[in-house]
């Protein structure tokens, strides 16, 4: 990458440490929602299970089943909106991307907690 | 002054104030020398000539060379006019331009020339469907028809056919200004650019959306 870009790359980070977290593990996401003037947060909560890109443009997306249907939602991981990511509970798994949560449900569906 | 030799750096994406990400294209403008003022009485028009980017003497035609070398110039490698509708009394020969140009502009138009994709056939460069791959079909990605009978015993003007593709000089218009980084002489425009990372570019202030004087 030139140095340009890779300078507007470092500044589009966010400032403040992100908590870390790795893909399988259960997090809630603190994303800020605007509605009309008034800003509230509001927090959405699954499995992370794909981390892509690197740099600003870093994305992660996080599924959970909400009303018996799944969603999937994609965060950028230097995006002002997301305020905090809190690690709910670190999973085990042996793969990079968790797409084959999409075809399971129920007890299948659940990971490993990864102990340290 | 209204427009600058630039080069193409490459895309990224920025956030924007509503946490948005923005396609971004960054564009090294400047610094461009005046290198020739242009006027009525001498050459019918008024412009003036703009160079970007150093090259060395020996690199250059003798010509070339000389044309810099007469107000004791660096050698430039790109040179362009950029077309004023007054005369030149505001510029001087070897006065410099940077991306501060650009402060407060909104709009720009971006002119450069596409990636060439060589000789294309029909499918790739107009679109057309081709035929079916299967069932004996002789007709896979060939055009087809390309015309009617006696009448008119011709071709169409501008039918669609194989041919060169990309290399064309394509003028984007009113590519919005997202920042200006003085420091770097980066301009930041929304969205794509022709040509290939490392390209000259034409950048100019936007022509039909142009800011309000204020």
């Amino acid at each position: 990458m030139s140095v340009v870009l890779d300078k507007i790359d470092q500044e589009q980070r966010r400032k403040e440490e992100q908590t870390k977290f790795a893909v399988g593990d259960t997090v809630s996401v603190h994303v800020k929602i605007r509605e009309g003037e008034k800003e509230r947060i509001q927090l959405y909560k699954g499995t992370v299970i794909a981390i892509k890109g690197k740099g600003a443009t870093e994305m992660f997306t996080v599924r959970r089943i909400s009303y018996g249907e799944g969603v999937e939602r994609i965060f950028p991981m230097h995006s002002p909106n997301v305020v905090k990511v809190d690690v709910e509970r670190a999973g085990k798994v042996r793969r990079a991307k968790l797409y084959y949560l999409r075809e399971l449900s129920g007890k299948k569906s659940r990971i490993k907690e990864r102990r340290t | 002054m209204n427009a600058l030799i630039g080069k193409k750096i490459g895309m990224t994406r920025v956030f924007n104030d509503a946490g948005q990400q923005i396609p971004v294209t960054a564009l090294e403008v400047g610094p461009c020398v005046v290198v020739q003022l242009k006027t009525a009485e001498k050459d019918g028009y008024n412009a003036v000539q703009i160079g970007f980017e150093d090259q060395p003497a020996k690199r250059q035609t003798k010509a070339c060379a000389g044309h810099f070398k007469k107000n004791e110039l660096p050698g430039k490698r790109i040179l362009r006019e950029v077309r004023l509708d007054t005369s030149g009394a505001d510029f001087k020969v070897g006065d410099t331009f940077t991306a501060s140009v650009f402060d407060g502009v909104s709009y720009v138009d971006v002119i450069g020339v596409t990636k060439g994709r060589g000789f294309q056939g029909v499918v790739r460069r107009h679109g057309m469907s081709g035929g079916r791959a299967t069932h004996g079909s002789g007709m896979h990605r060939r055009p087809g028809s390309i015309g009617m009978k006696e009448w008119p015993a011709r071709v169409l003007k501008g039918k669609a056919m194989p041919g060169q593709m990309g290399a064309d000089r394509v003028t984007v218009q009113n590519l919005k200004v997202v920042q200006v980084r003085n420091d770097d002489n980066i301009v930041l425009v929304r969205g794509s650019v022709p040509g290939p990372s490392g390209a000259f570019v034409f950048v100019r202030k936007s022509l039909k959306k142009a800011d309000k004087p204020s």
